[in-house]
């Protein structure tokens, strides 16, 4: 009569002995298993077809060989062309990503400090933030800026109002430009950027532009400038 | 040293990063290779989807919601690109190939000297069983996937990828059996 009642049971274990071999059960599903398995010979002996099973389909996959070159170029040749077409949104440039995946490598204890040390630079920034209100408000040339170079290519830029200083800075470093000079005197709060320190090609600078005006969260508005 | 989480390359990739492609693709495509190549039974159909099948993550990294894990997700593209592979095959190749995979091991010559390898005859067996249960096979046992996993590479219930499964050790059985090793079951 036991045997009987627990033939549905055994079925079910039995089912899942493939996953028990290749140690993907739940917790719960693997004590079930192990369990049956301690008190019922037969069933072992099935569990030991599953493990010669297992062993032989990984020795058959990995005689299979692996790819050649070939379908990493085609791959990232697909991927320039793609890119050459239409660039992405929001190349490089994803702070709450990146803060996410700074936040999940820390430790509790590192974490507690990390949130003092963030309330500080929270108050730090304020201050600069006022700081930089207080003297653009004073004196029409705005921020103390690098004297203008007229080596390179160059963009006119207007941050859009939500941007923060933190954004910006990461912004101009994501891709590696610099403020040269501003505000200007050309209606708003224009200020002119340098993307790279060469003369690039026209085309290059706008493709650079284009990307930079996709970050609408940050920018307002850009224009090349020569 | 942690390595990166395949979940953070994806976050990257979604923002156009390159080199996270670069270590996501050293990761897992052998894996996804393996995977499609016993599929597809063709290697050079291989190497093309697989190029396919990572262009698609590059794709659609934005739109990957983390539900399951990057490797589920990309076997399962996988598994569409190679399915569709196989239904734009001239109707002769796909004759040939059911009858590859419905190949009696005990009509080979050779098998009565394999016959004492009994490894090498469950390998054989396994290279002969149709692709429905040579896929299922190979995300249990190879890919290491959960039943979870399964349904969700496959579009099926989790009790069907259960009963599938025993299906195919049942057929994978048959045919060892057939070869001439009664290993007992079922």
């Amino acid at each position: 009569m036991n045997a009987i009642n627990k033939e549905p049971e055994r079925h079910e274990i039995e089912a899942l002995l493939p996953w028990h071999a290749a140690g993907t059960l739940s917790r719960r599903d693997a004590d079930r298993v192990e369990q049956a398995l301690a008190g019922d010979r037969e069933l072992a002996r099935r569990y030991d077809l599953v493990r010669e099973e297992l062993a032989e389909t990984i020795h058959l996959n990995e005689t299979l060989g692996a790819p050649s070159a070939r379908a990493m170029e085609k791959l990232f040749a697909a991927i320039d062309a793609e890119e050459a077409r239409s660039p992405r949104r929001q190349r490089s440039f994803d702070l709450a990503g990146r803060i996410s995946e700074f936040l999940s490598s820390l430790t509790p204890r590192a974490l507690a400090w990390s949130a003092t040390a963030a309330a500080v630079a929270i108050l730090l920034q304020a201050a600069v933030i006022a700081a930089i209100v207080v003297k653009e408000q004073g004196a029409p040339s705005g921020p103390s800026l690098a004297s203008a170079p007229s080596d390179g290519s160059f963009a006119v830029v207007r941050f859009a109002p939500q941007a923060t200083a933190n954004d910006i800075t990461n912004f101009l470093g994501a891709y590696k430009a610099t403020v040269v000079e501003g505000p200007l005197n050309m209606g708003g709060q224009l200020y002119r950027i340098r993307l790279s320190e060469t003369k690039l090609p026209k085309d290059e600078v706008g493709k650079i532009v284009r990307q930079m005006q996709e970050e609408s969260k940050i920018v307002g508005f850009i224009a090349a400038k020569e | 040293m942690q390595s990166t989480s395949d979940e953070v390359l994806i976050g990257r990739i979604a923002n156009g990063d390159r080199l996270a492609m670069q270590v996501l693709y050293a990761r897992h495509h052998v894996r996804v290779f393996r995977f499609v190549v016993r599929l597809v039974r063709d290697e050079a159909t291989a190497e093309d989807l697989i190029s396919e099948v990572f262009l698609d993550v590059w794709r659609q990294a934005g739109r990957f919601e983390g539900r399951s894990a990057v490797s589920t997700w990309m076997l399962a593209i996988a598994r569409f690109k190679a399915l569709s592979a196989l239904r734009r095959r001239p109707d002769q190749e796909l004759d040939e190939e059911t009858a590859g995979a419905i190949e009696d091991p005990s009509d080979d010559p050779g098998a009565a000297l394999e016959k004492k390898d009994k490894s090498t005859m469950l390998r054989k067996c396994l290279t002969g069983l149709s692709a429905e249960h040579r896929e299922i096979i190979d995300l249990v046992y190879y890919h290491e996937k959960s039943v979870e996993e399964v349904a969700e590479i496959v579009g099926i219930p989790e009790n069907t990828v259960k009963t599938r499964m025993f299906y195919a050790r049942k057929r994978l059985a048959e045919l060892i059996k057939a070869a001439g090793i009664d290993r007992g079951w079922p």
